[in-house]
């Protein structure tokens, strides 16, 4: 089958069956391998990227539902050379160990961070629901995520407990 | 997990869709794909051919209409029942609709296909039932109007025949000294329901219960109606917290399910929770009204 | 970018690897495509245990695009079987396992079948046409049933499903002690198999070249050296022509420490038919295939005197096996010895271990191995003692701690303890959580009729470790040394290779912290060569918490001989002695005369040029190596590297649902040196989660037929963002007196804190109860139902009590509780 849709801002088409999970697209076909598969039930969320600006997740969708669509994946957050702020923050908070739920994490945050509601830290972790980490406790990548996401005002948040 | 190999149509209309349910062997509906997707890479489904309803705009949306009526359309995802300006008076759709699974999950699974998929554990389910909801299904010739009451045939069954697509979900809700609420007891692991307690209630001056309904998930093979606690609680104002609580923790037509996460007792106890927590926030959310 | 100047030991710099990974441009095993590959698929037995009748792989061969099926029949004269645990002279009757399955199964996940197809879709297709037809035979799980004498048996030709018994310790003196305690508790405790589950699944993508003959493995492991010896074994391949490469790891704990069926398979293949082929494990396959862990059931009698002193230890474990050892399995038992008595002395103690095989996955090495069953079992205990005798059990862990001058401290189990100081990370925790305050708080609680808990753990760990040759498959060489190779070359640039493997640990950054301390220059010119046994092929990989005590400790060395000879060269350069020179900002200056300088730049070019310009006995280049190795104490069978830690816990359970809330959680852990704090918090955090999944929530379940019914994560539930509590992480830095670094080892203290202090404290909460102790994981389920138990029990005695007035003093319970069902 045909598809046509935009990746990271580029138009790409291709011809893809229909079974095609649009993870399995993403990363051996458009070699778009940032984008990691953790497990077979939908849960992990290391597969999360952007379609048409809402992160889902890559693994529980078919290429061919993509077409028409617009796709973010983890590659395009980067700005030129330098980490996009959310990224830095994850540096400098150290939210990454292995690194290899990270992406999933960081696009999920993204579309929380894109909302432009203040969050308080339990929201936080429960918006993290679909996202699994096996290495760091969440705890610093909570704080990362503080870094982008506003408070809500007067809320004193778990780090000043 | 990678599926077998399936034909694959994106529907230009519900009549293509209906059209091609009716005239292919082995085809199915392909609405958010939460629920059937990962069925299918299991293969623990393996349809002939998918037909994805995802681009039918007309399936999407709330509208509102005379008398508390109220349309949702079955391809409305989880998330934007979230506090949709429609649905301010109905509080239970926000709160059924922010526990539902994640954020990724949300984004993409449908209230017409977590209906149609039946899972004893879905949050919508419960909802239609205690909203007294009705679906309204179409195949190729005919459409057809089922009350939730007449729904959920079995485990993982509903209604909804092989040749059917359900387009809408239709309410028709009281406002005045009404109040309603969700609260549900996870799996830790799935985050689907081990017990969860869907009640719609109607005061009436004096506030008294006039009407209640409670629809409970997770507990019993099938989503159900709490008949017999309705039955108790209506006529009188909200009992006292232990007396609600020990009602709850009776509700006869509880038949619990029992597996590593929870067994039957444990269920009860998860219901009697969630039901008297959700029947008092109904009931104040009825009498603030 | 470095942070110029920042680069030094004990700073929490920001780690090196991360630009790459936070931008998705890390390179994990599944990310690797070569020309032409292949992929591999494994059907598995769906049965425990089960005769293999006949296969059928004719449909599968004829699909398109199919390239070579495989069975055990196939393999069977020509190769061996895997490799696992052994010893010389077969002490732990180690029984075979084949690649892929011969004629028998004997767990859930054991692979039968090999598919090699052009894709990964069409190797699925070709996999679902096999058919495999089974005699199902009866299975065990359940490690006692499989003692009876009519239980199946795993391995016929062993007669008993009884791996085999150990004792360790000094059954006579722990009899008598325990005989003469005022006190006794017997406790049967439970440590349940969990399955560690990294985000990333193990995979493999094998290469080969017929014209030199030379083989290349990507695998998502901990250890490509000792992969690389058991290949090159295993496949009678010359080991200089064997390379094994650990690309990114996405998560190793453990279990990607050993050596496994379907790596070797996939690496045979890709010889065989010199093609690339790529496999990659699903979430499934991977909770059936890759190593369980813990496992290991304890009925345990502890001694006590009124005063506080502990008497005596006994312990009767049963350990599970698996059906098949994996690469560390029977050790398990001796590991989980060495630290049983924690950090108290306790005179006499007897550990009786009975390894049992049972038709399950094989449990293996997952954080903490060995040392989180221990600390489990004696901090358990301690409290135990402590609520027995109705003292607190913070007074109780004072009253017996080893003191430090007491070390180096041989325990009964013939175990050194070089060193420890228990009080100060204790007196630490106990500060931060205010913990008169918080007892004080749990009285006010307890007075409104609400169950708050707190929890208290001691734990004393070994990190790193040393083992005389019984430890691994017979092609390991675990020594515990490590060997560093620092390189100043071309333009001043800076090579460390190291034999560790970084797995998210921060291993490289914190080594490149160490070296640019020595050599005083940014991380910027650093390239730390490592997991490619190429470029590094002397080590012994990463587990156990090794990697800085041993990588770390030699890296130093070499830096420090790197610099001596920096010195040498720049004293050659500036004419001057080596002693009135320092190194500052990548260059070398004469003290108190700064414009007397050398550029690591001019150093590296005259290291590079003809032997008549060097300095009078130099060889051209700066290459400087250097061996740590762990002493060695005697007894034998020591660990090395004592590490300890306190956590505190406050908990509160709610009755209606079981469920625990935990309101702050305090882990204060001695690391020796934190090379870079920021790293080590990481690691408290990481083995926390993990710790607290164990206490809480994880639990690989079997059924009496041997499915394993916790395959995925919709039944095998790891912790997730909401069922963290904030951590509070303070570290205290006892230098090691053993090792050049000072290191302790910080990865597994979080895993030996965490499920302790965290029964403890729910057992506390429900102490009023008269609760004594709840099996982890601490479900909502089960804690609803020991509190429903208890209140009926409390309900019982009161109304006994009620109908006979003049017993009531003798049936006393504890007292009632207001509750709010």
């Amino acid at each position: 089958m045909n598809i046509s849709l935009t990746i990271n801002g580029e138009p790409v088409t291709a011809d893809v069956e229909p079974r095609l999970l649009l993870a399995h697209f993403l990363r051996d076909h458009r070699r778009l391998t940032g984008t990691h598969v953790g497990c077979d039930t939908s849960q992990c969320g290391a597969c999360t990227i952007h379609f048409n600006g809402k992160a889902i997740k890559s693994c529980t969708m078919l290429a061919v539902q993509a077409d028409g669509g617009e796709v973010c994946t983890i590659e395009q957050l980067a700005q030129g050379r330098l980490l996009n702020p959310l990224q830095q923050a994850f540096q400098d908070e150290h939210g990454l160990q292995c690194g290899f739920c990270t992406p999933g994490m960081v696009m999920t945050i993204a579309e929380l961070e894109s909302r432009g509601e203040p969050m308080t830290d339990a929201e936080i972790r429960e918006a993290l629901e679909g996202n699994r980490c096996r290495c760091t406790g969440y705890q610093n990548i909570v704080k990362a995520a503080r870094k982008v996401i506003p408070e809500p005002v007067g809320y004193r948040g778990e780090a000043s407990a | 997990m990678i599926p077998s190999q399936f034909d694959y149509i994106a529907a230009q209309s519900v009549e293509q869709a209906t059209r091609l349910l009716e005239q292919t062997q082995g085809a199915k509906i392909l609405a958010g794909g939460m629920s059937l997707l990962p069925a299918v890479k299991a293969r623990l489904n393996e349809p002939g051919l998918l037909i994805d309803i995802g681009k039918l705009d007309e399936l999407v949306g709330v509208s509102t209409g005379w008398l508390g009526r109220l349309k949702i359309g079955a391809m409305s995802t989880h998330v934007s029942l979230i506090d949709h300006p429609d649905l301010t008076a109905q509080p239970i759709f926000s709160d059924a609709a922010r526990v539902i699974a994640d954020v990724q999950v949300r984004n993409r699974g449908t209230i017409g296909g977590s209906l149609s998929y039946a899972d004893p554990a879905a949050d919508w389910p419960a909802v239609f039932l205690a909203l007294e909801g009705e679906v309204l299904l179409r195949s190729h010739k005919k459409k057809r109007k089922v009350k939730a009451e007449d729904f959920f045939i079995s485990m993982m069954t509903s209604a909804v025949a092989s040749n059917e697509l359900l387009t809408e979900v239709a309410f028709s809700l009281d406002s005045k000294r009404a109040g309603n609420a969700y609260i549900k007891h996870r799996q830790p692991a799935s985050g689907l329901a081990l017990a969860g307690a869907a009640v719609n209630l109607v005061v009436d001056k004096k506030q008294r219960i006039e009407k209640i309904n409670m629809g409970v998930s997770g507990v019993n093979a099938m989503p159900f109606l709490a008949r017999s606690l309705s039955e108790k609680l209506q006529g009188g104002v909200l009992p006292s917290e232990d007396a609600l609580q020990k009602l709850c923790a009776q509700v006869d037509e509880c038949d619990p399910l029992e597996d590593l996460h929870g067994g039957a007792d444990y269920r009860r106890a998860l219901l009697a929770n969630a039901a008297s927590r959700s029947i008092t926030l109904a009931y104040q959310r009825a009498t603030a009204a | 970018m470095s942070e110029a100047g920042k680069a030094k030991m004990g700073q929490p710099m920001n780690r090196l690897e991360d630009p790459k990974l936070v931008t998705g441009n890390g390179c994990y095993v599944d990310d690797i495509k070569r020309d032409g590959m292949l992929h591999l698929d494994f059907l598995r037995s769906p049965y425990a245990h089960a005769d293999i009748l006949s296969i059928d792989t004719d449909a599968a061969l004829a699909l398109p695009g199919v390239v070579a099926i495989y069975t055990g029949a196939d393999l069977a004269d020509k190769l061996g079987p895997v490799p696992s645990f052994s010893v010389p002279g077969n002490f732990f009757n180690t029984p075979d396992m084949h690649m892929l399955a011969l004629d028998k199964v004997r767990f859930v996940g054991e692979m039968v079948v090999a598919v090699v197809a052009s894709d990964r879709y069409i190797a699925r297709d070709a996999r679902e046409l096999i058919k495999v037809n089974y005699k199902p035979l009866p299975a065990v799980t359940d490690i006692e049933k499989a003692l009876l004498d009519d239980a199946p048996l795993v391995h016929e030709s062993m007669g008993s499903n009884r791996a085999f018994m150990i004792p360790i310790g000094d059954a006579e003196g722990a009899a008598k002690a325990l005989e003469g305690a005022d006190v006794v508790v017997k406790e049967r405790l439970i440590n349940q198999r969990v399955i560690p589950n990294p985000m990333e699944t193990r995979g493999v993508v094998a290469e080969y070249s017929p014209w030199d003959n030379e083989l290349t493995a990507w695998i998502s492991t901990q250890a490509p050296q000792n992969l690389r010896r058991d290949f090159a074994k295993f496949l009678d391949h010359p080991d200089a022509k064997l390379r094994v490469i650990a690309p990114d790891v996405g998560g190793g704990f453990g279990p990607k420490g050993a050596v496994y069926p379907d790596e070797l398979m996939t690496v045979y293949v890709a010889r065989e038919l010199a093609r690339p082929v790529k496999w990659i494990e699903e979430r499934q396959e991977s909770m059936m295939a890759t190593t369980h862990a813990r496992g290991q059931v304890y009925d345990v009698e502890m001694g006590v005197n009124r005063d506080g002193s502990i008497q005596g230890l006994r312990i009767h474990m049963l350990a599970h096996m698996g059906a098949h050892y994996g690469a560390n399995t029977p050790v398990t038992a001796m590991v989980t010895a060495a630290c049983i008595t924690g950090a108290y002395k306790i005179p006499h103690a007897v550990l009786n271990a009975e390894s049992v095989f049972t038709h399950t996955t094989c449990i293996d090495a997952y954080r903490g191995f060995g040392r989180t069953e221990s600390s489990y079992l004696i901090e358990r205990m301690v409290n135990r003692l402590a609520q027995e005798i109705d003292m607190d059990p913070v007074e109780l862990r004072h009253k017996n701690f080893i003191q430090p001058d007491e070390f180096p401290y041989i325990t009964p189990m013939n175990n050194t303890y070089d060193d420890g100081h228990y009080e100060v990370s204790m007196s630490r925790a106990l500060e931060m959580a205010d913990y008169d305050a918080l007892r004080e708080q749990q009285r006010v609680f307890r007075a409104k009729g609400r169950y708050v808990g707190i929890g208290v753990s001691s734990h004393v760990w070994r990190a790193s470790f040393r083992m005389p040759d019984t430890h691994g498959t017979d092609n390991w060489c675990i020594g515990g040394w490590e060997k560093s190779t620092v390189t100043v070359s071309d333009n001043g640039g800076v090579t460390v290779t190291i034999g560790t493997c970084s797995m998210g640990q921060g291993i490289a950054t914190a080594t490149a912290q160490v070296v640019a301390d020595v050599l005083s220059i940014d991380t910027d010119n650093i390239k730390i060569v490592e997991k490619d046994t190429f470029a590094a092929p002397f080590g012994n990989g990463s587990m156990g918490s090794r990697s800085m005590v041993t990588g770390g400790s030699a890296t130093l060395l070499a830096a420090k001989k790197a610099r001596a000879k920096i010195l040498r060269l720049a004293a050659h350069l500036l004419d001057s002695d080596d002693d009135e020179l320092e190194l500052k900002g990548g260059c070398v200056l004469v003290v108190g005369q700064p414009e007397k300088s050398v550029s690591l730049f001019d150093i590296a070019r005259l290291s590079l040029r003809g032997q008549e310009e060097q300095p009078l006995n130099e060889e051209p280049t700066i290459e400087e190596s250097a061996v740590y190795e762990i002493p060695k104490f005697a007894p034998e069978f020591a660990t090395h590297t004592a590490a300890w830690g306190t956590h505190l816990c406050l908990v509160e359970v709610q009755p209606a649902t079981g469920k625990i809330d935990i309101l702050r959680y305090i882990a204060v852990d001695d690391v020796g040196r934190a090379i870079n704090p920021k790293i080590c918090a990481g690691q408290i955090h990481g083995g926390v989660a993990q710790g607290l999944g164990q206490a809480l929530m994880e639990e690989a379940v079997y059924d009496d037929d041997g499915q394993l019914l916790t395959s995925s994560f919709l039944d095998y539930c790891t912790p997730k963002a909401t069922d963290m509590p904030w951590l509070e992480v303070d570290f205290t830095e006892t230098p090691n007196p053993t090792n050049a670094l000072g290191v302790r080892g910080v990865g597994e203290s979080g895993t030996c804190g965490a499920s302790p202090v965290l029964v403890n404290a729910v057992v506390d909460a429900l102490s009023p109860l008269g609760v004594t102790h709840i099996d982890m994981p601490l479900k909502p389920e089960k804690v609803w139902k020991a509190i429903q138990q208890a209140q009926g029990d409390v309900q019982e005695a009161s109304r006994h009590s009620q109908k006979t007035p003049r017993d009531s003093q003798q049936a006393q319970p504890r007292p009632q509780q207001e509750q709010h069902a």
